[in-house]
């Protein structure tokens, strides 16, 4: 009995932590309320989550990687093994992976020359990216080649009289 | 036919047309450089969108090229000169937003307008919505444009186009450059093209070893270079992403482009005389001087103004001197975001970097507003008058000051520079008279104001696709005028209205 009691006790545990867990995951908070409220969130711990864009600028044992959650991208320093996670960084025909970050919000970061950033103690890969391929648009591939076709030459002829 | 169509009256409208037609063929093959970069990564519809816009460049460019070939001859008036430079602009701008505007990125085509003429005036105020998305292509056209508005579109027409026309010093003049490094003016265009394309080898050239150094892939450290090259050489601020030169994270990078801004500040001539061994102009010039004292008086008092927002020394000085620097230079590349602007800074750090803004950088060189030189020049008035007070009523008191030559000081100067400084004075009051009347605070207006006319391009966070349409188009509007101080749209209007009363 007693060990049954233990179990479910265990069981009751794992699911508080998972709820919890999930709760903070699906309450970051967002770019604009920490840009436009720096300084009440100076040095607290907060929750971040948005696309991983452009590159992993590594620099030692650590690497920046700027996340976008739509509104603004915020730069975050982590450390380089937890920067390798990440596979898509948002570019042109490529989405980038959604990134979740728990870490120390900076709004003038004294490491960092005053940056606003976030100095990151967990990251998890919430969504993997993708490549989008690229669907040519026929109207403007007929419309392109005729407009450039056209344009081209006429200037030969104004090159050609010396106009 | 057309001769029916264009009375002898109409010689001069049809050779500013001719001229214009000229220019617009030569933005159309610079825009070629684009399309060759989307082909490059395989972005097929920019690609098509890129050539859409080439071909128009040399459709239209052809119409007036054909309507006024037989003025070749003809000698610009200053009127003329003038009314072409502005209507050139003006056309270039319009036709260079087509791309942008199908690529999709831009709300409306007023906002890709807004871009393309925030870009060839070198303000750098942007509306492009998911920059981080956007095509290479795309991002090469946006940062051409900056080089090509920044070394002046007509003056790339006259340094490779416009061989044997003559009457060129008005357009040379109508491109707000008040000096010439040689008499011949193609001689000069020649000069400012050579020193840029220079500083281009160079300036990307370090961005690029630097950008791999701070961990970028070599191709993007280039393409990154370059355009921040392009967009700090021309005192433009754009950027290839969002968080402007933020992204980078990185002091080196960041000292890197000081240089490029303060270099792109410099007037060209000051370049020339450097760059050919006379070392001794860079210190005597009565220019840098003033630009050096004011840098540092607008820094010095910056900081103490965020004194209290920034605690750290360092950080303090990076941070102010920074966007201090980019603001006198007309530059408008940051570290901060827009809304730390409005939230952070002190009422007075917001007015010492509005009079930065409006300060501007040398005449002849990429830089927007009032310029060093007008500043210099009033200086020198103001101890003259003062010296003609405690001096007996019978001295003369001459005063000189040295830019470029030893040059005496004269009424003419000073009535020049005490108009352009009223004019801009004028504008700025106007735009931020606007920006209240549109609902926004009045910090707010005074910098997005001084920012849009001063071609600096740091915002507060007025500028977005969602703000009214109004206040683009008197933004847009404001570029315009600053950029070509005033002369040359003026110049237009009355040309414009002279030809309609000539019927």
């Amino acid at each position: 009995m007693v060990r049954k009691l233990f179990i479910l006790l265990l069981l009751l545990i794992s699911i508080m932590i998972t709820y919890l867990t999930e709760t903070s995951l699906a309450k970051p908070i967002d770019s604009n309320t920490l840009i436009n409220n720096a300084f009440k969130y100076d040095g607290k711990f907060i929750e971040f989550q948005g696309e991983a864009i452009g590159e992993i600028m590594k620099r030692g044992n650590y690497a920046w990687v700027n996340i976008h959650d739509g509104s603004n991208a915020i730069g975050v320093f982590l450390k380089y093994e937890d920067a390798k996670k990440i596979k898509y960084l948002g570019k042109h025909g490529v989405k980038g992976d959604t990134v979740y970050v728990k870490g120390i919000f900076n709004r003038a970061c004294k490491e960092h020359g005053g940056d606003l950033d976030i100095h990151a103690y967990q990251i998890k890969i919430l969504k993997r990216g993708y490549e989008i391929e690229e669907k040519v648009d026929k109207t403007r591939f007929v419309i392109g080649i005729l407009i450039f076709a056209i344009g081209s030459f006429l200037m030969w002829t104004v090159f050609r009289y010396k106009w | 036919m057309y001769k029916n169509k264009f009375r002898d009256g109409h010689v001069e409208l049809r050779h500013v047309l001719y001229m214009t037609g000229k220019t617009l063929s030569a933005i159309g093959i610079v825009e070629v450089l684009a399309a060759i970069t989307s082909i490059l990564y395989r972005e097929w519809n920019m690609l098509f969108n890129l050539m859409i816009g080439i071909g128009l460049f040399f459709i239209i460019s052809f119409i007036f090229i054909f309507i006024g070939r037989d003025t070749k001859e003809e000698r610009f008036s200053w009127g003329a000169g003038m009314s072409m430079v502005a209507l050139t602009w003006a056309f270039g701008a319009l036709i260079s937003a087509v791309p942008l505007y199908l690529s999709g990125h831009f709300k409306s085509y007023l906002d890709a307008f807004f871009e393309v003429m925030s870009g060839y005036t070198t303000t750098g105020l942007v509306l492009i919505q998911d920059l981080d998305h956007a095509p290479m292509g795309l991002n090469m056209w946006r940062h051409l444009i900056c080089y090509i508005g920044g070394q002046g579109m007509v003056l790339m027409t006259l340094s490779f186009l416009a061989s044997g026309m003559r009457g060129l010093l008005k357009v040379y003049m109508g491109e707000a450059r008040d000096e010439q490094i040689f008499p011949n003016v193609m001689h000069t265009a020649r000069i400012i093209w050579s020193v840029s394309l220079l500083y281009l080898v160079l300036g990307t050239l370090a961005l690029t070893i630097n950008g791999v150094l701070i961990g970028l892939p070599l191709d993007m450290a280039f393409f990154r270079g370059l355009w921040m090259f392009l967009g700090g050489w021309d005192t433009a601020g754009f950027a290839p992403q969002s968080q402007n030169a933020m992204y980078f994270h990185s002091l080196s990078y960041e000292i890197i482009c000081m240089t490029i801004m303060i270099l792109g500040t410099i007037n060209f001539a000051l370049h020339y005389f450097i760059l050919t061994g006379n070392y001794k102009e860079g210190i005597r010039n009565a220019e840098i001087k003033s630009l050096f004292t004011t840098i540092t008086i607008l820094s010095f008092l910056g900081a103490v103004a965020l004194k209290s927002i920034y605690s750290d020394s360092t950080v303090s000085i990076r941070k102010t001197f920074y966007h201090f620097l980019s603001a006198h230079t007309g530059t408008g590349f940051a570290t901060l975001y827009s809304q730390q602007f409005f939230y952070e800074w002190s009422d007075s750090a917001i007015i010492l970097i509005v009079i930065a803004m409006l300060a501007g950088g040398s005449v002849c060189s990429t830089a927007g507003g009032i310029k060093a030189l007008r500043f210099a020049i009033l200086a020198n008035a103001v101890v003259n008058d003062i010296k003609k007070m405690i001096k007996p009523d019978s001295a003369v008191v001459i005063e000189k000051f040295h830019h470029l030559k030893e040059i005496t000081l004269q009424d003419k100067h000073v009535r020049n520079a005490s108009i352009i400084i009223l004019l801009y004075i004028t504008t700025f009051a106007f735009g931020t008279l606007a920006g209240t009347f549109f609902g926004y605070p009045l910090k707010a207006a005074m910098f997005e104001s001084a920012s849009a006319l001063g071609n600096v391009g740091l915002s507060i966070g007025i500028t977005q696709p969602s703000m009214p349409d109004a206040l683009k188009i008197i933004y847009i509007f404001m570029m315009w005028v600053g950029r070509l101080e005033f002369m040359s749209v003026i110049a237009l209007f009355a040309f414009l209205f002279k030809e309609a009363k000539e019927g």
